[in-house]
């Protein structure tokens, strides 16, 4: 692939019809929540776009939302636009080119330099340095390095995005998010453990088409795929209206596809498109093969009180606190009510005077 | 830290031992008084089951009073079983009991509740109404009268909110209701909301007595 190639001439060389980038084009544009009139722009833009020169950079993770991507419904528009970017630089893929593969991030970064897109997976360790390298080079220092140079850095993943499963409480390695330490460029959080692929090649037709980044929630989610909970689209909902749950996951109300709130489901404080959008080529999503949501593209999911505790339960349950206090309980009464016979007994006494 | 997690973890938890130490310290205080040495000679001696009867007949005003009552009998029922369905009878909040006594209970439709709870916010505001609107109720009306309807409403007012998805986003709503609750939680022995479990000692000591003079009422 030549690197100034125009991205259509490469759709072409691989077979993708006219009608089928048109196609993903308008699905891009609908799932983005942007109006039918900016297809052809978005057309028109991916047919003049050069191959956007990528770094991804890999820290601490369990190289699960590569492997959502790489193993994503293949093959597709959405893959083989994914295929046509220039990934110049990815730790995982490269681990064995050694020197080489580290060279060539250096090359891309002094080519590119401003204008390439910087995708990170996995959270930052900022406890001992050592914990987590590449090439003998902290992760801290890798990611302020080829920041500087990047237009945008995307956060893959839940850990890239809030620390993830490295974060979890008690957080032995002192994770951070790419946005604690990343705060002069563009930061895109797509969260999910692992997120969904088609939501990664949104983020990028937008910034291909737009030259920036997609409108985020507080949390620096596109709102196009973060606008909505899980529950909100959930086709289970009206059995929440109408207070039918699976009490385990094996009893009528679970074969009958009744709500799994009871089992723990996190879909009510959950944003993302699973519901809408699904896995595996559109086939399902964790709630529709029966699981609850767990939550996993919200902050800190893993130390929510438990994936199969329902929401309305404390995260913990003060036991000790609570015989503690009916002990404390139990001593001032004793102590009010003898106060109390005290000034009662003193006021008959008083009274018996007069 | 998010809200809710604080909400749902800290808050819930402290707010749950200033209870359970508060009303325990009011109720061993309350029991733990002298009685009134009554001299006369006792009509009656069965004064456990008269002030037994007495906890239950006061549920139900004498029939002179009906009439001239009726507002505050209505809406005071309205309020008092309302509150009794939305907290015990949706099934998330018997989750909650389930996860803290161990114990379970069939729960009514979201819906059911939901008009259970804006039935009970209705009442909520009448009564509010009442007491700002009658010359006499507000001029015997203070701060923990105030309060008290304060710390009840909120979580049925953010509670529907978040059962509606309406203001916020449901989580921040969630967290808020949840808050709330601590709030009440943390409040209720030591302001009037006491009553809601002393009424049952108040109501026995004045049965018992009437037992022992004869006094039917």
């Amino acid at each position: 692939m030549k690197k100034d190639q125009p991205l259509i001439d490469l759709l072409r060389e691989q077979g993708v019809s006219r009608r089928g980038f048109l196609k993903f084009c308008a699905v891009t544009a609908s799932m983005m929540a942007l109006p039918p009139s900016m297809v052809p722009a978005i057309a028109k833009a991916l047919e003049q776009a050069r191959r956007p020169s990528v770094i991804w950079l890999s820290f601490q993770e369990c190289t699960g939302c590569t492997e959502s991507l790489t193993r994503s419904h293949a093959p597709t528009v959405e893959n083989l636009i994914f295929n046509a970017i220039s990934l110049d630089y990815d730790h995982t893929l490269q681990a064995a080119a050694g020197v080489a593969a580290e060279e060539a991030r250096e090359t891309a970064m002094k080519e590119n330099w401003g204008k390439y897109l910087l995708v990170v997976e996995g959270s930052i360790p900022t406890g001992n340095p050592g914990f987590s390298t590449i090439a003998g080079v902290s992760n801290v220092q890798t990611l302020e390095e080829v920041a500087k140079g990047a237009a945008a850095v995307i956060a893959v993943g839940s850990c890239a995005s809030y620390g993830g499963l490295p974060h979890a409480a008690p957080n032995p390695t002192g994770a951070v998010q790419v946005s604690d330490l990343v705060k002069d460029k563009p930061v895109v959080n797509i969260p999910g453990c692992p997120p969904i692929p088609v939501v990664i090649t949104g983020v990028l037709t937008h910034f291909l088409t737009f030259g920036r980044l997609p409108e985020l929630d507080s949390l620096g989610r596109p709102l196009a795929f973060y606008g909505n909970s899980i529950h909100d689209r959930c086709y289970r909902r009206p059995f929440y209206e109408r207070g039918q749950f699976a009490e385990t996951f094996d009893d009528e109300g679970a074969k009958k596809g009744w709500c799994l709130y009871r089992l723990g489901c996190k879909g009510p404080v959950t944003y993302n498109a699973c519901a809408t959008t699904k896995w595996n080529d559109g086939t399902s999503f964790p709630i529709e093969s029966g699981h609850g949501c767990l939550g996993c593209s919200q902050p800190d999911f893993w130390d929510m009180g438990g994936f199969y505790k329902a929401l309305s339960q404390p995260s913990a349950t003060p036991v000790s606190g609570m015989a503690a206090a009916a002990g404390v309980g139990v001593a001032a009464g004793l102590g009010a009510g003898w106060l109390a016979r005290q000034r009662q007994v003193e006021a008959k006494e008083k009274e018996d005077r007069s | 830290m998010t809200l809710l997690e604080f909400a749902r973890g800290y808050a819930m938890n402290w707010a749950i031992v200033l209870f359970i130490a508060g009303m325990i310290w009011r109720l061993v205080g309350v029991l733990l008084l002298f009685r009134h040495t009554d001299l006369s000679r006792p009509r009656n001696t069965h004064t456990f089951w008269g002030g037994l009867r007495t906890v239950f007949t006061r549920f139900w005003p004498h029939k002179v009073f009906v009439r001239p009552t009726l507002f505050h009998l209505a809406t005071g029922y309205v309020l008092h079983v309302g509150l009794l369905i939305v907290i015990f009878f949706f099934v998330p909040h018997i989750l909650y009991f389930k996860n803290l006594l161990g114990v379970e209970w069939p729960g009514l439709p979201n819906n059911a509740v939901m008009v259970a709870g804006v039935l009970t916010l209705g009442a909520l505001v009448a009564f509010l109404a009442r007491r700002l609107i009658h010359p006499v109720m507000r001029k015997i009306s203070g701060w923990d009268d105030y309060f008290s309807w304060l710390v009840t409403a909120l979580p049925v007012a953010t509670g529907l909110l978040a059962f509606a998805h309406l203001g916020l986003r449901y989580e921040t709503m969630l967290a808020i209701h949840i808050l709330s609750v601590a709030l009440l939680l943390a409040w209720f022995p030591f302001g009037k909301l006491a009553h809601a479990i002393l009424f049952i000692p108040s109501r026995a000591q004045l049965g018992a007595w009437f037992q022992r003079r004869g006094v039917r009422a």
